[in-house]
């Protein structure tokens, strides 16, 4: 067990290895960033000052010395667009992302799972049937559409709820929360159905084709043999044994909601770190892109470490083979 | 028959409706078992014997249904009993016995935990109480050490000792009646006769009647005390098994009979039956073993025989017609 | 002229034709697609007007409505926009762009995976431990990011002015380049299957190149699942080119896509002109749909060992 969470760590750190090197590699071999932040009648030793200011002409190897250990201690070095440090830009703004990706991921379980199992329990009912036909057009449509469709709908028709921005937040020291104040529980319910949509039906399509699986299996019905109540059996038994796929899936789509809040936060105005990449990207801010990067890359490496942890939770004959695997 | 019939089973006709019409797996059969009496189902693959023992536990997988007939427990009607009320029957009244051991257990629980569970179900146990009664469960079943293994997960024990486990699961809220369908077919040959034996003596030891379905005609001669031998989901022949065996009177149980390899007989050749059995959905008119039979003749193609009393058994065939029709 | 009647009428008796005259739906998805693929590539002929032709505009037919609507014209079906350009034409040329870039992607993609594939497959040891391991990092990625990441590179690279040039080329790139593991997997084991039969050693022994007697014997037993794989990634590559255009980083307004339309028309719904970027949006959901239902049906028709 020792063995295998070290052999993941190490694992993981090498990940992190290749995604700073492409970071790295993004800082080195792409182009003139003064070009985008001076304007054309800027005197040139003012271009100069800059170009030393960001550390530009220094040579490669002192660059990437300095990327690696600044890296370490969570400095990025300074925008290109705005010359704030990007470090600060991104832990400004990553409250914002995180409460929305959090609270996205939980709808997606909390509808997706229960939806699921209904769907596997009876996957004949005009429900189940409904479920899949408007699961498949949630599959289809872009992440972008929903929103403008929520935002028409709830925002301009209906005039609910609000149709961008994060409403009201509070400090809790370094972070900022809207999940205390009505203006802003109101304003994260568009952006994180958005968010959550397609992971919804995604674990919802999973949990379905694994229950459906499941309950075919001897073991389903060795336990109807034994009397047992309906609710064990679906509940304890079944539900239990789709879990594994269900943990996978999502830890990966945790991730991915991550990264897809990029266009969400761009629908909705949302001030978190995927709109900040998005406008990094539109104007070659190199340093806030290979941070995002870096930032991305070490969210998923996370969510990876957990995942293969809560296998051994569930999974006992992971545990033996971890076991034994380990001893040799 | 001395001892107060336990199970009744009544002209039981199962049915899957199909796109392509329905199909009748198991047709007008009709059997009885005794209080503490092992009856031995034999038959080839699709002969319908699985497909008795899970219309009399209620587990006929979808679209499969119980066309008509009855099946009654000690005296009361229960195929057509709620779901709810049925499942009270599962595992209190009727136990059931899986083919493959491996895939009976549920890998993500520990088997003292589906012991206690399965106990705590039918029986007012408590937590501790019921523990108890899974350690005693495991040690009947001769598992080593019990109290220990009872924190173990599925996968840590063997196959032979799976299969153990199982029994003491199907065994676990004392049965009247258990369906042991196939019990030793997936497991090592070695392993077999322990298990029957055990099985045996447990139910003996707990007054406990089975259903023993099985294909091995070997089995059926050590430890049943009657046989029913069925044939494209009808039942040939029903009778007590020294009988079947010794005078076997419907063509088909002769044909099984010559195919046991019989100790001391070496010179013998086994015999074959020529041709295999129909399927559901080609079943011929009359006899479903007329095209097989060595001894068919022309009333077997147009008219199908009931079982009807041969010697101490009942056999379905127009040769132990007390008045043959043929000329 | 007799030979494709022969190819007609063995398409006709395949286990594909069966399923597909068996499938309502999947025949509704087909005449969709097809109706898409007509309008978008017919549109200089087809479309009702040329938005893009300046000198038939007029800005007094700008913010028309659909024609049911109150003070809707006839000859602009679904409404004007700002410009006063007619929505159903717009939408037609559009589908033309998304399209387009979503064909090439995927060709891109389906070249370069198939070539990785082939080479980690056929070359094995570190070469192939290295592309596997690009690919297995890269897949947990979404491939939006790695386009926005691969866009925002090249006009790093480029300059604004440039970029924008060869904006449907980066586009193409970055898509194709976000797409090509799946390829790059079922094309590798293949090859790994095909490699170790004897006609491969015994071409070897005989002198003939290897890789090229794999290729001959690996393309046409990969076809049916690459088939399967293009075609839920060519409606996967429209939503990236459209969500990409849609955030500002894919196609510039004047050559628009879906994406583009949407993006524009975004600004107007708040102040109730919804059939600006409702109408391009139900395109894109339509054609994204079809082209979704006509891969699923495909894959189960085929049944490749894919899921």
């Amino acid at each position: 067990m020792i063995a295998f969470i070290v052999r993941r760590l190490v694992q993981a750190a090498l990940v992190m290895l290749a995604v700073a090197f492409v970071s790295f590699a993004m800082f080195n071999f792409v182009g003139d960033p003064v070009a985008n932040i001076v304007g054309q009648d800027t005197p040139a030793d003012q271009i100069v000052e800059l170009r030393k200011s960001l550390g530009i002409d220094d040579p490669m190897p002192v660059r990437f010395g300095r990327f690696v250990v600044n890296a370490v201690q969570g400095k990025f070095g300074l925008s290109y667009r705005t010359t704030e440090p990007v470090g600060r830009m991104i832990a400004d703004r990553l409250p914002a992302t995180l409460e929305l990706s959090l609270v996205a991921a939980i709808f997606a379980l909390v509808a997706g799972i229960p939806m699921g199992v209904f769907a596997g329990l009876y996957p004949n009912s005009w429900l189940s049937r409904t479920m899949m036909t408007v699961s498949l057009i949630g599959v289809s449509l872009p992440t972008f559409l929903i929103g403008i469709l929520l935002i028409y709908i709830f925002a301009v028709i209906l005039g609910w709820l609000p149709s961008f921005g994060r409403g009201d937040t509070i400090k809790l020291g370094f972070w900022s929360t809207g999940l205390l104040t009505v203006s802003g529980l109101k304003a994260i319910i568009l952006p994180s159905i958005t968010l959550g949509l397609f992971q919804l039906t995604l674990i919802m399509r999973l949990v379905r084709s694994e229950m459906l699986e499941v309950l075919r299996t001897d073991y389903i019905k060795f336990a109807r043999a034994r009397g047992l109540s309906n609710r064990a059996v679906h509940f304890g038994h079944a539900l239990k044994n789709t879990l594994v796929p269900v943990i996978t899936i999502t830890g990966l789509q945790l991730g991915a909601i991550i990264a897809f809040a990029i266009i969400t936060e761009t629908v909705f105005s949302w001030p978190g770190v995927g709109l900040l990449f998005l406008q990094s990207v539109v104007y070659a801010d190199i340093p806030v892109m290979s941070t995002y990067l870096v930032m991305i890359g070490f969210v998923f490496v996370v969510i990876n470490l957990i995942v293969d942890m809560l296998y051994f939770v569930v999974d006992p004959r992971l545990r033996a083979q971890g076991r034994t695997s380990g001893s040799k | 028959m001395t001892s107060p019939k336990l199970l009744e089973v009544k002209n039981l006709r199962v049915e899957f409706p199909t796109r392509r019409g329905t199909l009748v797996a198991v047709d007008d059969v009709s059997l009885e078992i005794a209080a503490g009496e092992v009856l031995g189902v034999v038959g080839e693959s699709g002969a319908g014997k699985s497909m008795t023992g899970a219309a009399i536990i209620g587990l006929l997988e979808p679209p499969g249904r119980i066309a008509s007939g009855e099946i009654r427990l000690e005296g009361r009607r229960i195929d057509n009993l709620p779901y709810h009320e049925m499942r009270r029957i599962r595992g209190r009244q009727i136990g059931a016995i899986f083919q493959d051991p491996l895939t009976s257990l549920n890998p993500l629980y520990k088997v003292g935990d589906q012991l206690i569970e399965t106990i705590q179900t039918h029986l007012p146990l408590t937590h501790a109480q019921a523990r108890d009664r899974a350690v005693k469960l495991l040690e009947d079943v001769g598992i080593p050490s019990a109290a220990e293994r009872i924190t173990h997960y599925p996968h840590q024990f063997s196959g032979g000792m799976r299969q153990r486990v199982v029994i003491a699961l199907a065994l676990a809220a004392e049965p009247k009646l258990i369906i042991a369908d196939e019990p030793t077919t997936a497991l090592d040959v070695s392993i077999q006769a322990q298990i029957i034996q055990l099985l045996r003596r447990l139910c003996r030891e707990h007054g406990t009647a089975v259903m023993l379905v099985t294909h091995d005609m070997g089995v059926i001669a050590e430890t049943a005390d009657r046989v029913a031998v069925m044939y494209a989901g009808r039942i040939a022949e029903i009778g007590p098994v020294q009988d079947v065996i010794k005078r076997p009177h419907h063509p088909y149980t002769v044909g099984l009979m010559g195919a046991i390899p019989a100790m001391g007989h070496k010179a013998e050749r086994l015999t074959q039956i020529d041709g295999s059995m129909p399927r559901l959905n080609a079943i011929p008119k009359g006899c479903a073993f007329n095209p097989r039979c060595p001894k068919v003749f022309d009333r077997c193609r147009v008219e199908r025989p009931d079982p009807m009393p041969a010697g101490n058994s009942n056999a379905a065939c127009w040769l132990v017609a007390k008045e043959p029709a043929h000329v | 002229m007799s030979l494709l009647a022969e190819y007609w009428r063995r398409a006709r008796d395949s286990d594909i034709w069966y399923s597909f005259t068996r499938n309502k739906l999947v025949m509704v998805s087909a005449a969709i697609t097809a109706i898409f693929f007509i309008s978008a590539y017919g549109a200089p002929l087809l479309a009702p007007h040329n938005p893009f032709d300046l000198a038939s505009l007029d800005l007094s037919d700008g913010f028309k409505p659909p024609v049911w609507e109150e003070g809707g014209e006839a000859k602009f079906l679904f409404g004007t926009d700002d410009q006063g350009r007619d929505i159903l034409s717009t939408i037609m040329y559009g589908s033309r762009t998304s399209l387009s870039v979503g064909f090439l992607a995927v060709i891109f993609a389906m070249t370069l995976g198939i070539a990785l594939g082939l080479i980690a497959g056929y070359m094995g040891g570190a070469i192939d431990a290295f592309i596997m391991r690009v690919a297995d990092v890269q897949l947990s990625f979404p491939a939006i990011l790695i386009a926005m990441l691969v866009d925002g590179v090249t006009r790093g690279l480029l300059g604004a002015d440039k970029h924008s040039q060869a904006a449907i080329t980066v586009l193409i790139v970055s898509i194709g380049l976000s797409y090509w593991v799946q390829y790059a997997r079922t094309v590798r084991g293949q090859v790994l299957v095909e490699k170790n039969k004897e006609y491969v050693q015994a071409a070897r022994v005989i002198g003939l190149p290897g890789p090229l007697i794999a290729l001959r014997h690996v393309l046409p037993n990969v076809l049916g699942p690459v088939l399967v794989i293009a075609t839920i990634n060519l409606a996967l590559a429209v939503i990236t080119e459209a969500t990409l255009s849609f955030l500002g980083v894919g196609l510039p307004p004047t050559q628009p896509s879906l994406g583009t339309l949407i993006n524009t028309g975004q600004q107007f719904l708040l102040s109730g002109e919804w059939w600006i970027t409702i109408f391009p949006g139900a395109a894109l959901a339509i054609l994204v749909l079809s082209v979704n239902l006509l891969g699923d049906w495909l894959r189960d028709a085929l049944n490749p060992k894919l899921r």
